[in-house]
């Protein structure tokens, strides 16, 4: 071997255990002691919708004719005991979202999207805003452990109410606000001090557990004279038995909210390891409703990464009744918008990456309290814009539907799907493609 | 003066028929009878009327009060007086778990004990409990006043806020960042106000010592983790 | 997730009515548990005699399976038959063998619980209705506890109904919901604790049993049920001699009691003790977290 032949060098190779992301992570918790909070959703990888195919109608099913046979997508909510029941054009609802993680423009643009629409909006820890009640024709208030701005004239002003019990992002977790975002206005409607971090409780102050919920849902319908649907909202985690309690604690509505389910802030590693993605969590939801005799009679809403209308046509056929958009109503509104992207790079990120929603820098004016920030989102614009974007997920369920031969959305049915997947086959409880295999039943 | 007996009278008609009171109303004095531990009695009243409640009641009984003044002649169940907005509440026995529980306004008075959770996440609501209270009380307290003649029990004022503790015996514990602090010229003015608006007359103001926030848990910070 | 009552008799009273009291109580906590329901009682007994209390199917032939215990020599055997119930009291000798019996005897019938005094039963259904079944209101005793059940993550059967017996005389109700109980189960199968179900109740029943095996008190049980149990609890445990009340360090789940001259009683909620006798004179309390509770007959 002369001394000019050439030895190859071994390719340089990272690890797939400690990626890159891995690695910052671990020297950035290194150089803090904090764990990391951010906003935003699961990031990684997990079974969902994309894994399930509608059958549509073929020669033993016939489909109905384009726009001009009806499809019907109203829903009404909460008819169990509630006087007043809430009746919904289409089967999209706005997810709870408050003011404080978002903007008040932000909060106004979801209500005018949503009413221009004919659905709800929901509030969020932190109380309810006179924006917000004034631009959503529908608006369910949330009850949580906080209490944030709870009082009674805004409680006698809502629609609905939602217990919290858990989020899809924490189930077990409480809600965390930066003091970034502890603006005069939110400490004022939270009664906190400006500028602290805030510490939510993950228990609610004044009962635990399904027996003494009975108890505080009778206060809320006394306290309501009996008008107002009660939900209650579950983070998906046992499914099953927390849909069945809901029930027998005597709620109208059940709430459940997957894993990929957004939030304003939390810690990175709750919101990535705890939790179930919403395709694994709706059938044993159902299953429990069904074993109650209470299908259809106390509704079940779900959330946590519905992006279009076939994922609205796939929950709708797993069994619920209605779903929760979050993420996408705030990318519908412009949150991560490309054209912000220098901003973005200025923040240290990249436009569809951001998610320290809690740092209140927003610069689509989103998830901010900053006025010079949030006075960039146009609330009727961006109001217009949700509306489209929900049109277009109503037409998109419509249309699968239609396909299948359905005249109004609810008659979708889980047999009306397969898999793609094994996982997805065993999470959703339908046959794997071309099969009639679903794991787990029937003995496999 | 409506006498409205619970054994024979539906809870849901009662409470309607309060709410339905306008605010001139000259239905001002309300007795209700034979409560038997019944949940949600005289919940979300907003109109400045009298109710006197003759026995013992159940869970969240005067619950988001505003404006009225609720007397209990006997017992309360868990979270009396809950969400409180304003007015009055006035228990003559003893209250359970989570009485004043994120109260925002109002006076409430136990001349009895209060047991756990005492005033939890109290939110501008007065508090004067002439017997002990028990532990996790004051938990997450943001603001208003806790004035306790007896003892309190333990982890008192955890994770607390803006809320001023007032504790005339002995404090079994002390939960995560509530400190004693000294009893101000303007402490001993409220404490004054306060036991004298619940009918307190044979005790004095500096018999009392002042907890609150020490304030280390308003910015997340890496050596104060094991409170977190 | 449950209602619990109990009420305990300080002085013996010609007019015995601790199960129609009982019965009250129970039917007042069906919101909190209307799945099952179930109850012990503590009445007259006899040291050299245990009563079984046997569950079978409907119409099991009771006075036929009697028979066939005599005629191992196992008797002399008495029957009362209580709806899908039947106590058999037997000569304290001969239980063992006829637990031993039973399986071949009668397959379908299971031993609910073993005592001098105690009586337990439990099924399905609303509270009022299994008291009716049972006759509760007319049986005599010092005293009794009983439950409610809303189910949270175990099967609504008559194996997951409270009371759970923990030995001879003993037995337990619970409202809460355990958190470590899948590992405490492994453990005590380990021991050699038979556990039945997949319900956390029954794992504490089955760790205090446990404890008394390894030659603790019942105090002592349950004071360290207080270390290794972990979750929300309210327990109520019966004894031959009275009952004991414990609750978990932070408390969450309700527990108020009533005692006078006349008995103590305890419940989830007021509500259930509105009828008792006296009521308005009783000293009304909620016990402490983290303290065991006992009271005992002289």
């Amino acid at each position: 071997m002369s001394k000019t032949d050439h030895v190859p060098h071994t390719v340089p190779r990272k690890s797939a255990t400690f990626d890159d992301y891995t690695m910052s992570e671990i020297r950035r918790a290194a150089a803090t002691g904090i764990y990391d909070i951010r906003g935003g959703g699961t990031k990684k990888k997990v079974p969902h919708f994309d894994d399930i195919q509608f059958l549509g109608a073929s020669m033993s099913r016939y489909p109905l004719e384009g726009y001009r046979e009806k499809c019907d997508t109203s829903v009404v909510l909460g008819a169990r005991f509630a006087k007043k029941p809430i009746e919904l054009k289409i089967p999209v609802t706005i997810a709870g979202m408050s003011f404080g993680s978002l903007s008040a423009q932000a909060k106004e643009a979801l209500g005018r999207g949503a009413s221009a629409m004919g659905t709800s909006t929901t509030t969020g820890d932190g109380g309810m805003t006179a924006e917000e009640r004034g631009h959503s024709k529908t608006l369910v208030y949330q009850y949580l452990p906080s209490r944030y701005g709870m009082n009674l004239a805004d409680l006698r002003k809502a629609d609905a109410i939602e217990i919290v019990i858990g989020q899809g992002a924490k189930p077990g977790g409480g809600g965390m606000l930066l003091g970034q975002k502890i603006s005069p206005r939110v400490a004022q409607m939270r009664t906190l001090p400006e500028g602290i971090d805030q510490r939510s409780a993950c228990r609610h102050p004044d009962w635990t557990g399904p027996d003494d919920l009975e108890i505080k849902i009778e206060e809320l319908r006394e306290l309501t004279d009996w008008e107002k649907p009660i939900y209650v909202k579950v983070g998906a985690a046992r499914p099953y038995y927390d849909t069945a309690l809901a029930v027998k604690s005597g709620a109208d509505v059940v709430v459940l909210d997957g894993m990929q389910g957004g939030t304003a802030a939390t810690q990175e590693v709750f919101i990535e390891n705890v939790g179930l993605p919403i395709l694994a969590a709706i059938r044993p939801a159902v299953q429990a409703l069904q074993d109650l005799g209470m299908h259809r009679k106390v509704q079940l809403i779900v959330s946590g990464g519905v992006r279009n209308g076939a994922d609205v046509a796939k929950c709708l056929a797993l069994g619920a009744d209605a779903v929760s958009i979050g993420t996408a109503a705030l990318i519908a509104i412009g949150d991560n918008d490309p054209a912000l992207e220098a901003e973005y790079a200025k923040l240290g990120t990249t436009a569809g990456a951001y998610d320290d929603w809690h740092e209140g820098l927003d610069p689509a004016g989103i998830t901010t309290q900053k006025p010079e920030l949030a006075s960039r989102l146009d609330p009727i614009k961006a109001g217009r814009r949700l509306a489209n974007y929900l049109a277009v997920l109503t037409l998109e369920c419509q249309t699968i539907a239609r396909a299948c031969g359905k005249s109004h959305v609810h008659n979708l049915e889980p047999e009306d799907l397969v898999a793609l997947t094994v996982e997805a086959a065993a999470m959703a409880q339908v046959p794997l493609a071309g099969t009639s295999w679903i794991p787990g039943k029937n003995g496999y | 003066m409506p006498n409205v007996d619970l054994s024979t009278t539906p809870l849901r008609d009662l409470n309607a028929a309060l709410h339905a009171l306008a605010a001139d109303t000259n239905e001002t004095h309300w007795v209700v009878e034979n409560p038997a531990g019944r949940h949600a009695i005289a919940v979300g009243v907003d109109v400045p009327v009298q109710i006197e409640i003759n026995g013992h009641v159940g869970y969240y009984c005067a619950g988001m009060n505003d404006a009225a003044s609720i007397v209990v002649n006997g017992n309360a169940g868990v979270g009396l007086a809950e969400n409180m907005m304003s007015g009055m509440v006035h228990v003559k026995g003893d209250a359970s778990q989570a009485a004043g529980a994120t109260g925002h306004g109002g006076l409430l008075v136990i001349d009895g004990n209060a047991s756990a959770r005492c005033g939890i996440s109290m939110k501008g609501i007065n508090i004067v409990v002439k017997g002990s209270i028990g532990h996790m009380s004051a938990f997450m307290a943001q603001a208003g006043a806790l004035v306790v003649l007896g003892d309190a029990g333990d982890a008192l004022g955890d994770s607390i806020y803006e809320a001023r503790l007032y504790v005339r015996g002995t404090v079994k514990s002390l939960g995560a960042d509530c400190i004693e602090k000294p009893l101000r010229e303007e402490h001993v003015e409220e404490l004054k106000s306060l036991l004298a608006a619940a009918g307190v007359e044979d005790v004095a103001p500096d018999e009392f010592r002042r907890y609150g926030s020490a304030r280390k848990l308003y910015n997340f910070h890496v050596d104060n983790v094991d409170a977190y | 997730m449950c209602g619990i009552v109990g009420l305990f008799l300080k002085k013996d009273d010609k007019d015995n009515r601790l199960g129609a009291m009982l019965a009250e109580m129970l039917a007042v906590m069906s919101d909190r548990g209307p799945d099952s329901a179930g109850f012990a009682v503590y009445g007259a007994g006899d040291t050299a005699r245990h009563k079984l209390t046997l569950r079978g199917p409907e119409g099991a032939d009771w006075t036929a399976l009697a028979r066939g215990l005599e005629e191992k020599d196992l008797g002399p055997v008495d029957v009362v038959v209580r709806d899908t119930h039947a106590v058999l009291t037997v000569p304290a000798a001969s239980v063992a063998a006829i637990r031993a019996a039973l399986p071949a005897l009668a397959p379908d019938v299971a031993v609910v619980g073993e005592g001098e005094r105690m009586e337990l039963y439990k099924e399905v259904g609303l509270p009022a209705e299994i008291s009716a079944r049972f006759g509760l209101a007319d049986m005599r005793g010092t005293h009794g506890i009983g439950h409610t059940r809303m189910a949270t993550e175990s099967a609504v059967t008559t194996n997951g109904a409270h009371p759970f017996t923990t030995g001879l005389d003993q037995c337990l109700v619970h409202n809460g919901s355990l958190s470590n109980h899948n590992l405490l189960r492994r453990k005590l199968k380990r021991e050699g604790i038979a556990i039945e179900t997949e319900n956390d109740s029954e794992v504490a029943a089955a760790y205090l049993t446990w404890r008394m095996r390894e030659g603790d008190n019942l105090g002592e049980a349950l004071e360290h049920a207080l270390i290794d149990l972990d979750g929300f609890f309210t327990f109520v445990v019966g004894t031959e001699s009275g009952f004991g009340v414990v609750r978990d360090p932070i408390a969450c789940k309700p527990a108020v009691m009533a005692e006078t001259e006349d008995y103590v009683a305890f419940a989830s909620e007021y509500r259930a003790l509105v009828g008792l006798p006296d009521i308005e004179k009783a000293h009304i309390f909620e016990p402490e977290p983290a303290r065991v509770y006992f009271w005992e007959r002289q």
